[in-house]
């Protein structure tokens, strides 16, 4: 009798650790890509004695986009193609700041209002399916935020901190995970300042009701 | 709350009676029936005041049995009143954790996502599209929300605008606490001042107290359909509040004290909004106060909020 007392807590306490630690390993081994600048700050590594930490996972492009043609496959799929597959054919221009002149076919409609820069300040001549920093080297899409981060410091900086972008889930990372954005979520990097929005909704406060008819 | 306690708060106005030995002398000389309608100002509003809950006791006086009762009858009222299957709970205040919040104004853009999530998360009344936030477009030049509008409806931002959302700030030393004659409302460890709905008698004087108009006092009972009913209830935040009492908001306390961030918080488009434990060094909420120049609204009053404003 005072055995099974005695045990039973021992066991379901050893189920939850055993629990968490499984949890950890998913979340690390399931963790989406994130940028390397934020690795520093946002490891999933814990000081020993300390409580682990459920992940920061990032929302980051997965690749390169693909760029939508006017063919459909045999299941009637839109066929993409790689962005490289037309630029490995032409030589980059590094003056073109917009795509309102031909030969920008595929990129119709896209409004550029970033800067001064040109297209290959961020995209990479070398090889499109990559972007490129300031100072030449080769990055991947997923590592973008590096790329805002050249400019735009003291919001990476904050970032960084959590302080700014928002984020949702837990704000106790002992307790659950927590889910960000990332820059390009909210800044359409070809035209980054955030949209004019329309307020969806108001409280109807009673003070501001007439209270004639005719007020 | 042991009897010394009560003492040495109660009012003047009030000598030695508390509500619950004033219900208790009123009930035995009127009958209840009577009585109920003569303790609330809105009698009328109340009128399905059921005998149950008026001798309900003080909130800090109820043991584990008391609440799973109550609790169970108020789940039982929102599936009469409201078709909805409910759940409340009474998440406690988490041992050294004291929250904070602040609002980066630099970036509110004043769309309002937070007060619509408000309203869904905390059952507010359909009909008149209830919030605990409001979200002023102001001048630029003052922090006086006097001058502020919270009925605009055009493109955010405007030019020569910036955007204040209000709501409680969950003051260290809140004016609303102090004048309450029946200690329906009171500050729990975390920071968070929350109202007993079940208790308080609708005086409205906290609503008075409050320098931010941060209370609203419950005009109607709630309309909300069924299926838009939030069932995630804690007995101190979000349950469907009851005509004819005062309510404000409590940091979604059914979803902080589980570690998750306020409804508001996550619904905002802009990323304004920044929470977390005042006592931990390394969380973002002190990371804004060590980094930002922050603010407070009307200061020189002394309530202490710890809702934090900043500028980039
Ligand atoms: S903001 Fe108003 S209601 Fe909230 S704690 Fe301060 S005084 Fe009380
Ligand atoms: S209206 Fe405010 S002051 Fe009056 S009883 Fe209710 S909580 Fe207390």
């Amino acid at each position: 009798m005072m055995r099974g007392r005695v045990l039973i807590p021992i066991v379901v306490f050893a189920a939850l650790l055993m629990s968490i630690g499984l949890v950890r390993i998913m979340t690390i081994a399931g963790a989406s890509p994130r940028s390397e600048f934020l690795a520093a700050t946002m490891s999933t590594e814990t000081v020993p004695d300390e409580t682990p930490q459920w992940l920061v996972e990032i929302s980051l492009p997965d690749g390169p986009p693909r760029v939508v043609t006017d063919r459909v496959d045999s299941l009637g799929r839109a066929v993409t193609v790689s962005c490289a597959s037309c630029h490995s054919n032409f030589d980059a221009n590094s003056a073109r700041r917009s795509a309102d002149e031909p030969p920008m076919s595929f990129h119709q409609g896209l409004t550029f209002q970033h800067g001064n820069l040109s297209c290959v300040t961020c995209h990479n001549p070398d090889d499109y399916n990559a972007l490129r920093l300031a100072d030449g080297t080769r990055i991947e899409y997923r590592q973008v935020m590096k790329s805002c981060a050249q400019c735009h410091a003291p919001q990476a900086r904050d970032y960084e901190r959590g302080l700014h972008g928002g984020m949702t889930g837990f704000w106790d990372r002992t307790k659950g995970p927590q889910k960000r954005k990332s820059c390009i979520d909210c800044h359409d990097p070809h035209a980054p300042k955030f949209p004019s929005m329309t307020p969806t909704f108001k409280p109807i406060d009673r003070f501001l009701e007439p209270t004639r008819p005719g007020d | 709350m042991s009897d010394s306690d009560k003492r040495t708060i109660s009012l003047p106005v009030l000598g030695e009676v508390s509500r619950r030995t004033a219900l208790k002398a009123g009930g035995a000389t009127l009958g209840l029936a009577a009585f109920a309608a003569a303790v609330s100002p809105l009698a009328g509003l109340r009128g399905r005041l059921s005998a149950q809950e008026l001798m309900q006791r003080h909130y800090k006086e109820l043991s584990a049995d008391d609440k799973a009762r109550i609790f169970e009858r108020l789940e039982n009222e929102a599936k009469e009143r409201y078709g909805a299957d409910v759940k409340i709970k009474d998440p406690k205040a988490i041992p050294g954790v004291r929250y904070g919040y602040a609002i980066n104004l630099s970036v509110c853009n004043g769309n309002g996502a937070c007060m619509e999530a408000c309203h869904r998360e905390n059952n507010h009344d359909r009909s008149t599209n209830q919030s605990y936030i409001r979200v002023f477009e102001m001048p630029i030049g003052t922090t006086d929300f006097k001058h502020g509008d919270s009925t605009y409806t055009h493109d955010v931002p405007r030019e020569g605008k910036y955007y204040l959302p209000v709501q409680c700030f969950q003051c260290e030393n809140p004016p609303c606490v102090d004048v309450c004659p029946v200690e329906a409302t009171w500050q729990e460890d975390d920071g968070i001042v929350v109202v007993d709905y079940n208790w308080c008698i609708g005086c409205r004087y906290c609503q008075a107290a409050c320098p931010y108009h941060a209370r609203r006092f419950n005009w109607k009972e709630p309309q909300i359909p069924a299926e838009e009913v939030n069932p995630d209830q804690g007995y101190l935040s979000n349950r469907i509040r009851p005509a004819g009492v005062v309510e404000k908001c409590h940091f979604c306390l059914h979803r902080t004290r589980e570690g998750r961030q306020p409804a508001c918080l996550e619904a905002c488009p802009t990323g304004a909004r920044i929470f977390g434990n005042l006592l931990d060094p390394e969380s973002e909420i002190r990371t804004v106060l060590r980094t930002k120049r922050v603010f407070v609204l009307k200061e020189e009053l002394g309530a202490r909020p710890t809702l934090f404003y900043f500028f980039d």
